[in-house]
């Protein structure tokens, strides 16, 4: 055991109390980016892959980006609906109506959808949370928990006005934090007049047999009497995230590996002053004994301590972001979406790691020159 | 493997060392030779720049000579590479500085104790040997304090224990007293005394100070890289 | 001047510490100013629209369109001069990553109220003849080389099946904010192909841009316009340009707003930094400073001392970030492409970005700057070694 103590290393961070502070403290601020990041991306898929089943399919149109920009005519609809493998369906239509926001006026697009009682079957995610479900062939409507919080006239027994109706908020549902928190259903039938519209958006169909989907895929796709793209229904979902998160990804790492040169640059400082601050130190724990080594690992502990510390603080903060709640449109559906901030066992790993980095960067330039210097020059230093 | 018991522990042969000092290179010592023997209490004394300290560092294998050899009890340490050079010295030195050189952020037990960590002893025997060192120097009672909470006497006794703690064979002191007042100064003196007398330490102590010197055995004077006999030593006035 | 002297010279002394503050300062100032540029960006549209014109959509949503004998009825309206018609296609070309938008216009109308898209002639000409021409902007055409003559196929999404133009000209931008990062082609192709592939989405209109004689009037006329179709089948809703672009933004505003959040963190740990770095030279220059007072000079002289310190550092890292803002702002919009409609620093964003720099400046300096002043000399001359 031929190490210096960890205890000097930790105690003199205690010893500079303001150095480590701000020095953790910049650390901090680049471990909570870091983490916040990762934490809404996280919220963002698990908002998306939470909306889908395993066992239910989407069809839309081929090649249409988003159920909205989607058009599935009748008889086509009614092609698929017959197929063996569906045991259960829902022709659906999705349009985008643009309401004003409680609080700020600004007005966002909303996503309706229209659906029938087998529709809302084939979501076993969604519960009632206030009022009432919608009876079908009436212009009453429910609203997803996000809407009824964040949109002006959503409350239980309030009227919105759109498509030249007025419709009875009856319900609020709770969809467990998907994105149908963030969409307004009433009966299929009631929008499409409305709209006029004459072809459905997207038909969600269950399959008797998760495994079969396959076999219906290569079915619908060679069927020249349609021209529709099937696809699992989490599979939908995710895809329909892929731009937003690619963009909140890519930005906040860049951004998180920008900021943490930043922090590495505090942490050189420190640990430069502090090497060059304790040179008659270094030279006598050498007289002692203590071999190059056991000092560049005790200024490196040094340096990882810190980010230690930095991490605790950053990630303790970044947790607390759990309670906000974000809603912004999404680029692909053009809708708004709720989702919020989730910290996995595995951000705070990551974090960590990063932390862990921006330490050893850090320190590791002091830390060889603590190690490189000569036992007489050190001790003539004092 | 039989070890001839001599009773000679440092054989200095033929050492030069030499600095560069802005652009120039100044010879410090040239071909010194002499010995010392087991259990002396030997003090060096000479005029700032004598290469005093220089001497010292080579004797206590925190510098390597440019020529000649340095036998400790045997061994040749200028021709052995650092990592053993650093084993080396933990079990046979122990140094005492000038300004003490504790850890501030260690406590007097835990600074005496830091040698201890090189070797392969277990916690509980490294605490006996501590307690032993301090209590040797009259600090048993001060283990849990910080160095900024000693006096400078008292720091310098701590560093002494830290000295002594692992019995190496060779003590050396760079002006001990250098920083101390009269009263602390002669404490530390007669402590180091003690180590030689009754524990039969051998120590090279450098120092500026003529009453320093009085509590060597023998003195020898550095001047311009030669070695002298302490003959004259009122003579020669030191600064 | 002895004292600026002395201020440069401090600050040399430790060369690696300075050299480090000035390089975490010149990061965060450079990273300040580009995000910065990106919430700018955002913007780009709401700052590029004109006062004299009101766009019209459909009061539901920009999801559903209008009949085209709309346009009769706007035309009649007192106070409008033109109008055009626009549909966004939100075609993919070749991967969806390639984004840029593309729409259908009516071209003899739409570019006459857009006079910020300037046109070679016979490539305006060449254009207007030709029902399956394109028209794109520079940004665009250099993103993906783009010439005059090439084929641009598109694979439609709200307006299904391959499509193919032929590129007719390229415009350039009147100013460097304007927008040419877009496709436009005929609103007439569009409809003839969509009466033949689904007959029933015939004739129908995303947007309508109406330019207005006086700007001034701009609220009364949008008022007098959505009176034309209320209780029709497709109401309208009609604002200024602007406020179509900002409707865009707000749609965004948690990303706009957390980016701008963002941006004001690495100031934060820059300051930290910079504080650290203040805190340290001063309480190593303790004695010194305690000297300068033994000598005669005020606290405050010492005190100024460290603030200069401070301000020369942050001075050269502002100045050295802000530079380097500019070229790093080029690399980046060649990088995303059409990603952002336009990506320029602003002024305001250059002044900010200075700004931050002096605050941290100043701010790191405050502590360190009031312990030097008020060292009780006989403290500071102690705290030797």
């Amino acid at each position: 055991m031929k190490a210096i103590p960890l205890a000097y290393s930790v105690r003199n961070l205690w010893t500079r109390k303001l150095t480590t502070a701000l020095t953790a403290g910049g650390m901090a601020l680049v471990v909570f980016v870091f983490a916040a990041v990762l934490m809404l991306d996280a919220g963002l898929r698990q908002a998306m892959v939470s909306t889908g089943q395993p066992d239910n399919v989407m069809v839309t149109r081929r090649s249409a980006g988003s159920e909205v920009q989607s058009g599935v005519e009748r008889p086509q609809a009614a092609l698929v609906e017959a197929q063996p493998e569906v045991v259960a369906a829902s022709k659906e239509t999705v349009v985008l109506i643009a309401q004003h926001k409680r609080d700020s006026g600004t007005v966002s697009n909303v996503t309706v959808r229209g659906l029938s009682p087998q529709g809302i079957a084939l979501r076993p995610q969604v519960r009632l949370a206030a009022g009432r479900m919608f009876r079908p062939a009436s212009t009453e409507i429910v609203v997803g928990r996000s809407i009824a919080q964040r949109f002006a006239g959503t409350g239980v027994g309030e009227r919105l006005r759109f498509g030249a109706r007025d419709w009875l908020v009856v319900g609020v549902f709770d969809a467990g934090g998907s994105a149908f928190d963030s969409e307004i259903w009433g009966d299929v039938d009631q929008m499409m007049q409305s709209f006029r519209r004459q072809a459905y958006s997207t038909v969600i169909a269950r399959l008797a047999d998760p495994g079969a989907f396959d076999a219906l895929k290569r079915r619908l796709d060679s069927d020249p009497r349609l021209t529709v793209d099937v696809k699992r229904e989490r599979q939908f979902y995710e895809e329909q995230s892929a731009a937003l998160s690619g963009f909140i990804s890519i930005l906040g790492l860049t951004l998180s590996v920008i900021f943490s040169i930043g922090a590495m640059i505090g942490a050189m400082i420190t640990m430069y002053a502090a090497v060059a601050g304790r040179t008659a130190e270094i030279g006598a724990l050498r007289a002692l004994g203590f071999r190059r080594r056991a000092i560049l690992t005790a200024f490196l502990a040094e340096a990882l301590a810190l980010a230690a510390l930095g991490w605790a603080l950053g990630l303790g903060v970044a947790s607390l972001m759990q309670l906000v709640h974000i809603s912004t449109m999404n680029w692909q559906s053009f809708g708004e979406l709720a989702f919020s901030f989730k910290l996995t066992p595995k951000i705070v790993l990551q974090s960590l790691a990063f932390a862990a980095a921006m330490g050893f960067a850090g320190g590791v330039l002091p830390a060889l020159r603590a190690a490189r210097l000569s036992i007489v020059d050190a001790l003539r230093a004092a | 493997m039989s070890r001839r018991v001599s009773s000679t522990l440092i054989e200095v042969r033929g050492v030069s060392k030499s600095y560069r000092r802005g652009g120039q290179v100044v010879a410090v010592l040239h071909g010194l030779s002499f010995d010392v023997q087991r259990g002396d209490f030997l003090g060096l004394m000479g005029p700032s720049g004598s290469g005093k300290s220089t001497l010292l560092n080579l004797l206590a294998g925190i510098d390597k000579p440019d020529a000649g050899a340095i036998l400790v009890d045997g061994v040749d340490i200028t021709v052995l590479p650092e990592s053993d050079l650093a084993d080396w010295r933990a079990t046979s030195v122990g140094f005492v500085f000038q300004f003490y050189n504790l850890m501030p952020v260690l406590t007097a037990f835990e600074n005496v104790e830091l040698p201890l960590t090189l070797t392969p002893l277990s916690r509980r025997e490294r605490r006996e040997h501590v307690a032993a060192a301090l209590r040797l120097v009259g600090l048993a009672d001060r283990a849990e304090h910080y160095p900024s909470e000693l006096s400078g006497g008292q720091q310098q006794r701590v560093a002494i224990a830290r000295a002594l703690v692992t019995d190496p064979k060779l003590i050396v002191a760079d002006e001990p007293t250098g920083d101390l007042d009269r009263q602390s100064a002669a404490e530390v003196l007669s402590l180091l005394e003690q180590l030689n007398v009754q524990f039969g330490k051998t120590i090279v102590m450098v120092t500026h100070d003529r009453r320093a010197a009085e509590h060597a055995h023998a003195i020898k004077y550095l001047d311009k890289g030669e070695l002298s006999e302490g003959a004259d030593l009122l003579e020669r006035s030191v600064r | 001047m002895q004292f600026l002297k002395l201020i440069a010279r401090n600050a040399l002394r430790h060369k690696l510490r300075t050299g480090l503050t000035v390089l975490g300062l010149v990061i965060a100032v450079l990273s300040f100013g580009l995000l910065q540029t990106v919430v700018g960006a955002w913007y780009a549209g709401a700052n590029n629209a004109a006062p004299d014109r009101l766009v019209t959509r459909n009061a539901i949503s920009l999801v559903f369109p209008m009949p085209l004998h709309y346009r009769d009825k706007i035309r009649a309206v007192p106070g409008v001069k033109r109008v055009g018609t626009a549909n966004w296609f939100g075609g993919i070309y070749q991967d969806p990553k390639k984004f840029f938008p593309q729409f259908a216009v009516d071209a003899a109308q739409y570019f006459e109220m857009y006079p910020e898209y300037r046109f070679a002639e016979e490539e305006k000409r060449a254009f207007l003849r030709d029902r399956r021409g394109a028209v794109v902007g520079r940004k665009l055409a250099e993103t993906y080389g783009f010439r005059v003559g090439d084929t641009l196929p598109l694979r439609g999404t709200i307006f299904p099946g391959d499509w193919s133009f032929t590129v007719r000209a390229i415009y350039e931008g009147a100013e460097a904010r304007t927008d040419t990062s877009q496709m436009f082609f005929h609103w007439d192709y569009l409809n003839e192909t969509m009466k033949r592939r689904v007959p029933r989405r015939a004739d129908q209109v995303g947007v309508f841009v109406v330019q207005i004689a006086d700007p001034a009037r701009s609220a009364e006329i949008s008022q007098a316009l959505d009176a034309q179709f209320r209780n029709s089948a497709a109401e309208t809703l009609t604002e200024t340009e602007k406020a179509f672009q900002l409707g865009f933004v707000a749609m965004t505003e948690a990303i706009v707003v957390g980016i701008r959040v963002v941006s004001f963190v690495v100031v934060f740990i820059i300051l930290a930094v910079m504080a650290n770095t203040m805190a340290m030279t001063a309480r190593e220059r303790l004695s010194e400073y305690a000297t300068l007072k033994a000598l005669g000079f005020a606290p405050g002289y010492v005190a100024a001392l460290v603030l200069g310190e401070s301000l020369a550092i942050a001075a050269v890292g502002g100045l050295v970030g802000v530079g380097c803002t500019f070229p790093v702002a080029a690399w980046f919009s060649t990088q995303t492409g059409t990603l952002f409609a336009v990506f320029e620093v602003s002024l305001a964003t250059t002044a900010m970005q200075l700004g931050a720099a002096l605050a941290v400046g100043i701010a790191a300096a405050l502590l360190p700057g009031q312990r030097a002043a008020r060292v009780r000399i006989v403290d500071g001359l102690r705290a030797i070694g």
